[in-house]
């Protein structure tokens, strides 16, 4: 829907991705833009099988004053493309001094799905959050989806969305204000999904929903926890987290994936930097995913990645309970 | 014209008929791409032809005969268009396609670039700079492709195109600002030295990992098609940046998406130490074209007009008919890689003197300008030292500016300034007016 809604505002938006047009997408999030933005206006562009060509033909095309949006079937595949991603789109404003700019849109599901096993499950957030010139956001909610989109869409510098197949299926209630057309979410602010007093949980993309279940739970142990959604990776919120840390005086962090040089660490480390340090009455925690590239029995699978009882755990233990 | 076309036509399908391609207007899965008009393949007749044979994307027919269906790579390679011969002489009159004028401008360009070159590379063997590539014996291939270009086309260059740029009005001076780093360069001194670039004389910026730009050219046509904007795009690349992955994707992008690219490969012979006979198998570069569905032309990268008239020609037809070229220029790297390189050690001199310092693009059109009776070897002497001297008064000049200021080290990072960079920003400001005394001038 945002797709859509900022194609038909802007003339120069265009979608460029594998199976994007014709098939409707390979998770179906384009689906019916090929019907109303046919083949042969050239704004729907199913591209050959290289990853590394498209990303560079799409980032040539922002360089000519469009705005390309390109998908990739998942963020997996986008290492094909990282020299694309990172020494060109990012750094191109700053190499040129100006001159050039990169209003690209990348964006595809990123992180574990259900059995497709090492190559399809790994997380992107550290690798594209690490880079300066770049923008990275993070929906969980379709509210989320469709501001953090559009805004990105908007952005002349290029944002890199990190989306989750698991929570393509998933169901959530849209409000009004975020039915309009101009429904934008700012990138660089994080949301309180949940307000609390007693400890702060930092998340992003699905581990908000284990996070709330994990609070509710946490409730009958009367213990509140505010949960707080990052949905912007790179600026980093940490105004908000800081603020949730001057109530609440602890932190848990938690995230899908490998626990090194990750999301949970750069958290830790500017909130140890800020003035948050000084209200903090235990040290950080971070909950991760295994340190193992994830596996395809599902039992395995399942193993390897945070459920609410392991954010239960890990708050107990920052509480000293 | 006329008659470059058909000599080159003819050529190209005596070595390679087997289909012909039809240009389409529009995309289509269900579309036939090759039709075969010919089934003649080396001249002998398919004996037993067994019907239409339909696929996606192609219809051709059925044979018995092994080899009727097999296309062998050709060992005589596809020859290369001059016009302008070692000594300064044109085969053919009518080929000539620069006014007397535009050909002596283009050589005072071209002997200018060949002075700031030798300048700048000795000033990074004194320390004065820390890094330089020159352009030595492309001369030809940078200005005969500048001047066959618009204005207005985009060019993607690789890093040896220098003269592309001056010819479309940069100057030594700023190209001295660039590789010095100081204050006045239009980069901000953001990038290593000889890494131009100009929005202004749509020139991108250039990349160092080699290949990026290749399918990012593509992409700008693709805009530039969508725009209706009637401009073209050119790439440079070498011998060896056409075995990145990234020239691949890009020449089958520009294919499928029918996007109005030239691909100019300057082949020189060597990428660093590694020479063509290491690179690729094939019969260089254009060769692939006909895998990708697309018109190729070889030339002479040494003669000035062979790559004016190519460039010409191809670029109007990409822009008439939203289509891909590659023109694959045959020259030789007559200096180092760059000045962390040293050819000595994996060549010899004396193939230097025969393909490279023989074949000079410089010394042929001089010689052409004296026997048109439109210059003379006084001038050219006094030219040279005139040239000279004042590269060598730019290049001081360019020394003594100061470095930019510290405060250009957080800008242009995004669109906006973010807040951690202010931060950063500030500190390190407030530090250095707290203590002018211990830092040079220039960082403030």
């Amino acid at each position: 829907m945002a797709m859509e809604e900022e194609m038909e505002k802007d003339k120069r938006i265009f979608i460029i991705g594998e199976e994007v047009a014709t098939y409707n997408g390979a998770y179906k999030v384009t689906r019916g833009l090929n019907d109303k933005f046919p083949k042969n206006d050239w704004r729907m562009v199913d591209t050959p099988i290289t990853e590394q060509g498209f990303a560079g033909l799409a980032i040539g095309a922002a360089m000519a004053g469009l705005i390309p949006i390109c998908e990739f079937m998942t963020f997996n595949f986008s290492m094909q493309a990282i020299d694309q991603i990172v020494n060109s789109a990012a750094k191109m404003f700053y190499m040129s001094a100006g001159d050039f700019n990169v209003p690209i849109t990348f964006r595809g599901p990123n992180g574990v799905s259900a059995g497709v096993a090492a190559q399809h499950s790994q997380c992107f957030a550290s690798w594209y959050a690490h880079v300066p010139g770049l923008k990275v956001v993070c929906p969980w909610s379709s509210e989320d989806a469709k501001g953090l989109l559009k805004s990105a869409i908007r952005d002349p510098d290029p944002v890199v969305v990190l989306e989750s197949e698991m929570l393509y299926g998933e169901k959530f209630v849209l409000s009004p204000e975020s039915c309009s057309e101009n429904y934008l979410i700012p990138i660089g602010k994080a949301k309180v999904e949940k307000v609390g007093g007693d400890i702060t949980l930092v998340g992003y993309s699905r581990m908000i929903s284990v996070m709330l279940k994990a609070a509710q739970e946490l409730e009958n142990d009367n213990i509140s926890a505010e949960v707080i959604n990052l949905r912007s990776l790179r600026p980093l919120d940490i105004n908000t987290i800081c603020e949730s840390i001057k109530k609440t005086h602890h932190l848990v962090t938690v995230e899908e994936t490998w626990p090194f040089y990750g999301v949970g660490a750069e958290v830790i480390a500017q909130t140890v930097e800020s003035e948050g340090f000084d209200y903090l009455d235990a040290p950080p925690y971070r909950v991760s995913g295994v340190d193992v590239p994830t596996p395809y029995a599902k039992n395995l699978e399942e193993a390897s990645i945070p459920h609410t009882i392991n954010v239960i755990n890990a708050v107990k233990m920052a509480l000293n309970l | 014209m006329s008659r470059f076309l058909v000599n080159h036509l003819s050529a190209m399908s005596r070595l390679c008929r087997v289909t012909v391609l039809r240009p389409l207007l529009t995309p289509s899965t269900t579309q036939v791409r090759f039709q075969t008009t010919d089934i003649k393949h080396r001249d002998r007749l398919i004996q037993k032809e067994l019907g239409i044979a339909r696929y996606v994307g192609m219809k051709t027919v059925y044979s018995a005969d092994i080899e009727t269906c097999t296309v062998v790579p050709n060992h005589t390679p596809l020859p290369v268009y001059q016009v302008l011969d070692n000594e300064g002489c044109v085969h053919d009159t009518d080929q000539l396609s620069l006014s007397n004028q535009e050909v002596l401008d283009i050589y005072k360009q071209m002997v200018t670039l060949t002075l700031m070159d030798k300048l700048l590379y000795d000033a990074q063997r004194h320390g004065r700079i820390s890094f330089y590539m020159a352009c030595t014996g492309e001369e030809a291939i940078h200005f005969g492709s500048s001047a066959g270009l618009s204005h207005e086309d985009m060019v993607y260059a690789q890093y040896r195109e220098a003269g592309v740029l001056m010819y479309r009005g940069f100057s030594p001076e700023e190209c001295m600002n660039q590789c010095t780093g100081n204050v006045l360069d239009l980069g901000k001194a953001r990038q290593m030295p000889v890494h131009y670039g100009s929005r202004k004389l749509n020139y991108q910026h250039i990349s160092s990992p080699l290949g990026t730009q290749i399918p990012q050219a593509p992409g700008t046509a693709y805009a530039f098609k969508l725009q209706g904007a009637n401009k073209c795009v050119c790439v440079f690349f070498g011998d060896g940046s056409a075995s990145e992955g990234d020239c691949h994707a890009a020449m089958n992008f520009a294919t499928t998406l029918q996007c109005p690219v030239l691909f100019f490969c300057r082949n020189n012979g060597y990428a660093i130490s590694t020479p063509a006979t290491e690179q690729y198998a094939g019969d260089g570069i254009a060769m692939r074209a006909i895998g990708y569905g697309m018109e190729a032309v070889r030339v002479d990268g040494n003669d000035l007009f062979a790559v004016y008239n190519a460039v010409k020609h191809y670029r109007e037809r990409a822009v008439t008919e939203n289509a891909p070229f590659l023109i694959e220029a045959m020259t030789y790297r007559v200096g180092h890689h760059s000045t962390s390189d040293d050819w000595k050690a994996y060549r010899y001199e004396n193939e230097v003197h025969e393909l490279g310092l023989n074949s000079c693009p410089v010394k042929r059109v001089k010689l052409f300008l004296i026997k048109q009776g439109l210059w003379t070897s006084e001038e050219d002497e006094d030219f040279i030292q005139q040239t000279r001297s004042t590269l060598i008064q730019t290049l001081e000049k360019a020394e003594r500016q100061p470095k930019p200021g510290l405060d250009s080290l957080f800008t242009d990072v995004y669109d906006k300034i973010p807040s951690n960079l202010i931060d950063q920003r500030n500190e390190i400001t407030n530090h250095i007016r707290k203590y002018p005394n211990e830092y040079p001038k220039h960082y403030q």
